[in-house]
C-alpha cells in the first residue's frame, strides 16, 4: 500500500477514536475499550474492503458487502465509522445513548438508523443472523460477502457454536467472520473468567478457515481481510482470529479490562485527545 | 355457520399442506426446521423445494437467528419445530433478533399444550401465548381445525412482520369449511346466540361446539366466536358480542396467566366490565398422558366449558 493511503487511514483511525472517546464522556455512558481496539478493522472494513452504499440506505443490500456487529456493546466505533461513511450525519453522534436518539445504546434497526441491519447487544446471536444473510445471498445469485465481528468473551455463548457448526457443515463460503481476541471481557482477563482454550485449533476442528492478524495495524489487517476475500468460495466459512488491544490509543485505558464499560471524566477526555490528534474535525 | 364435521385430522398437516402451496406460489418463502421435518409435516416441502429448505439440526438458537437473516435479502422464512423449542428456548433469540428487529420471520410451532400427550410436561408448553403476545410487533395465531391452520398458514406469508403460529399434534374435528377466508385478527362467528360470549382459540374450539350443543339443549342461547388470532385481538368482535350477551367464557389450551382470555379480560376490564370464566390451565404443568384424558384431568374438556358457562350465568 502507498504511504498516503496508510496516512489517510490512519488519520481516519484517529478521528474515530476522538468520536468514541467524546461520545462516552458526552453521557457518561458507554464502552470505549473495545470499540478503541476494534478502530483499525471498522476502518479498514468500511473504507478499504467492503463494496457498500451508504446512500440510500437498502436493508436487503442486494448486490452489497454486508457487515452485522454481534458484539454490539462497541457501538461508539460502529456508529462513528458509519457516520463518516455517510450513513447519517456526524452531527447525530451527540445524541449516542440520548433520549429520542437513533444511537441506542447498543445498535438496532428499531429506530431506522442507516447501516444497522439487525439489533445486537444480547450476545451470541450475531453469527447466526450472518449466515442467513449469507444463504440468502446465495440464494438470490448476489457474490457479495457477509462479514461479521464478535468478541472474544462473546465465544462463551453456546448459540456462537451452534452456528459455527452450521456453517462448516453447509459449506457457507461467503461469509468471513472476524473474532476481536482481545483477551478481556466485563469481569477479568478471558482466561481467568472462562478461557477458550485453544481458539484456533476449536475453531479449525469445526472445519474454519482460520487467518490470524494483529488487529491494531491498518495494512495488516487489510492484507488480512484481502487474503480472506480470496479464500471465499472454496467450501469454507473464514475466521480470522485479530489480536487487539483493548483501548489502543488511548495509553491509560490499555492493559487493562477496565475500561471496558466505563466512561472517561472531562480531566481523563482531556488526556485521550491529547493522544489523539484531530484529522478531520470533531462533530 | 353450519357446523358439519368434514374429516379428521392433526392441525399441523394443515401447515405442512399450506407451506407446500405457499412453495409453489411464492419464490420468496423458505423454510427451516430443527430436526423435526417430519412432525411439522415439512417433508413434502423439503422434497420439492429442497434448495429452499434449511436443516439447523437440533439447535433452535441458530435456526431462529437464522431465519431473521435470510428476511435481509428479501425471504419470508418460516421455522418450523414445538412449540415449547420456537418460544421458551429461544426467546431471547427471538426478542432481540426478530421482534426488536423487526424482522419478517413466521415461528410455526408444533405440538402446543397437553395434547401433544404421552411426552408429558418437558415439552407441553403452556405458556407459549403469553410470552409471544408480550412481544411488541408479533402477531399471535392458533388456529382450530386442519382447514383453518392450512388458511392461516397461508395468509401469514402475505402479512409483513413477525408471526407466532400455533397448532397441534392430534388429529382433531375438521369443521371450518374449506373456502373460509382466514383474516388475521378477525373474530370468526361460528353460532350465534343473546345469552352469554364463547370465546375459544385452537383445539378448544371443537369442545366449545360440543359443549354449545349441550347447552343449546338446555334453552341456553350461546354465541361462540373463535379467536384464532389472539394478538392483535378483534376487539369490535368481542365488545360487540358482549353488548349484547353480557358475561364471558373463555377456552384455550393455555395457562390461564398470559392466554387469550386473560387478553379479553384486559379488554373488557378497560372497556366494558363484564363477569368473565377462564377454561384454561390453572397454573400447573401437565404430565403424560392420553390427551382426551389430560384435556379432562386439566379442565380443557366441552364439560369444563358448559360447567363455566352455568357459573358466569349466575353472576350475570
Amino acid at each position: 500500500m502507498h504511504i498516503d493511503k496508510i496516512n489517510q487511514l490512519n488519520s481516519f483511525c484517529s478521528q474515530v477514536r476522538r468520536d468514541i472517546v467524546r461520545m462516552v464522556h458526552a453521557q457518561n455512558s458507554g464502552h470505549p475499550g473495545g470499540s478503541l481496539g476494534c478502530v483499525e478493522f471498522f476502518t479498514a472494513l468500511y473504507k478499504e474492503i467492503m463494496t457498500h452504499s451508504p446512500t440510500p440506505f437498502s436493508m436487503d443490500g442486494h448486490n452489497e458487502d454486508l457487515f452485522f456487529l454481534s458484539n454490539g456493546h462497541i457501538s461508539p466505533v460502529f456508529y462513528s465509522t458509519l457516520s463518516r461513511s455517510g450513513y447519517f450525519s456526524i452531527d447525530e453522534l451527540k445524541t449516542f445513548r440520548m433520549i429520542d436518539s437513533r444511537l441506542q445504546g447498543h445498535p438496532t434497526t428499531h429506530e431506522g438508523l442507516p447501516g444497522v441491519r439487525v439489533a445486537s447487544g444480547s450476545l451470541g446471536q450475531g453469527l447466526s443472523v450472518a449466515i442467513g444473510a449469507a444463504l440468502a445471498k446465495k440464494s438470490n445469485k448476489d457474490k457479495c460477502l457477509v462479514y461479521t465481528l464478535h468478541g472474544d468473551g462473546e465465544l462463551q455463548e453456546g448459540q456462537i457454536w451452534e452456528a459455527v457448526l452450521f456453517a462448516a457443515a453447509n459449506k457457507v463460503d461467503n461469509i468471513i467472520a472476524t473474532v476481536d481476541y482481545n483477551g478481556r471481557q466485563i469481569d477479568g482477563d478471558v482466561d481467568d473468567v472462562l478461557s477458550l482454550g485453544n481458539l484456533k485449533a476449536k475453531w479449525e476442528a469445526f472445519g474454519w478457515c482460520v487467518l490470524e492478524s494483529n488487529g491494531n495495524d491498518i495494512v495488516e489487517v487489510i492484507e488480512t481481510l484481502n487474503k480472506a476475500k480470496e479464500l471465499t468460495g472454496k467450501q469454507q466459512p473464514i475466521v480470522i482470529i485479530m489480536k487487539t488491544e483493548m483501548g489502543f490509543g488511548v495509553d491509560y485505558m490499555m492493559g487493562s479490562h477496565k475500561w471496558h464499560g466505563v466512561a472517561p471524566n472531562d480531566e481523563q477526555l482531556e488526556i485521550a485527545l491529547n493522544q489523539l490528534p484531530e484529522t478531520l474535525g470533531d462533530y | 355457520m353450519e357446523i358439519k364435521v368434514l374429516g379428521n385430522k392433526d392441525t399441523r398437516s394443515g401447515f405442512g399442506d399450506g407451506l407446500t402451496y405457499l412453495g409453489e406460489t411464492n419464490p420468496n418463502v423458505v423454510a427451516l426446521c430443527a430436526d423435526l421435518t417430519g412432525s411439522l409435516k415439512m417433508g413434502d416441502f423439503k422434497s420439492k423445494f429442497p434448495d429452499r429448505f434449511f436443516q439447523a439440526g437440533i439447535a433452535e438458537a441458530n435456526m431462529v437467528g437464522m431465519a431473521a437473516g435470510l428476511t435481509i435479502g428479501g425471504k419470508i422464512p418460516f421455522t418450523g419445530t414445538f412449540a415449547n423449542f420456537s418460544t421458551s428456548r429461544v426467546y431471547d433469540q427471538v426478542r432481540q433478533s426478530i421482534a426488536y428487529s423487526g424482522k419478517n420471520v413466521k415461528l410455526c410451532a408444533s405440538h402446543a399444550g397437553l395434547t401433544l400427550g404421552e411426552d408429558g410436561a418437558t415439552h407441553q408448553v403452556l405458556e407459549d401465548i403469553g410470552m409471544m403476545k408480550m412481544l411488541p410487533g408479533m402477531t399471535v395465531i392458533n388456529p382450530c381445525d386442519y382447514n383453518q391452520t392450512k388458511a392461516a398458514t397461508i395468509a401469514i406469508a402475505d402479512h409483513n412482520g413477525p408471526v407466532y403460529l400455533r397448532f397441534g399434534r392430534p388429529k382433531v374435528p375438521i369443521f371450518i369449511p374449506e373456502n373460509t377466508p382466514f383474516e388475521i385478527g378477525k373474530g370468526l362467528l361460528i353460532q350465534e346466540g343473546t345469552d352469554v360470549s364463547i370465546f375459544a382459540t385452537g383445539h378448544l374450539v371443537w369442545e366449545a361446539v360440543e359443549a354449545a350443543k349441550v347447552l343449546n339443549e338446555q334453552g341456553i342461547s350461546v354465541e361462540l366466536i373463535n379467536i384464532h388470532t389472539i394478538k392483535p385481538l378483534d376487539e369490535k368482535c368481542i365488545l360487540s358480542s358482549v353488548a349484547k350477551t353480557k358475561c364471558v367464557v373463555t377456552a384455550e389450551e393455555h395457562q390461564v396467566a398470559g392466554g387469550m382470555g386473560e387478553s379479553i379480560a384486559q379488554l373488557l376490564a378497560l372497556k366494558n366490565p363484564t363477569p368473565i370464566e377462564f377454561v384454561a390451565v390453572d397454573d400447573k404443568f401437565g404430565e403424560s398422558g392420553k390427551p382426551l384424558d389430560l384435556m379432562k384431568k386439566y379442565g380443557l374438556h366441552s364439560s369444563n366449558i358448559i360447567e363455566a358457562t352455568h357459573r358466569v350465568l349466575k353472576r350475570k
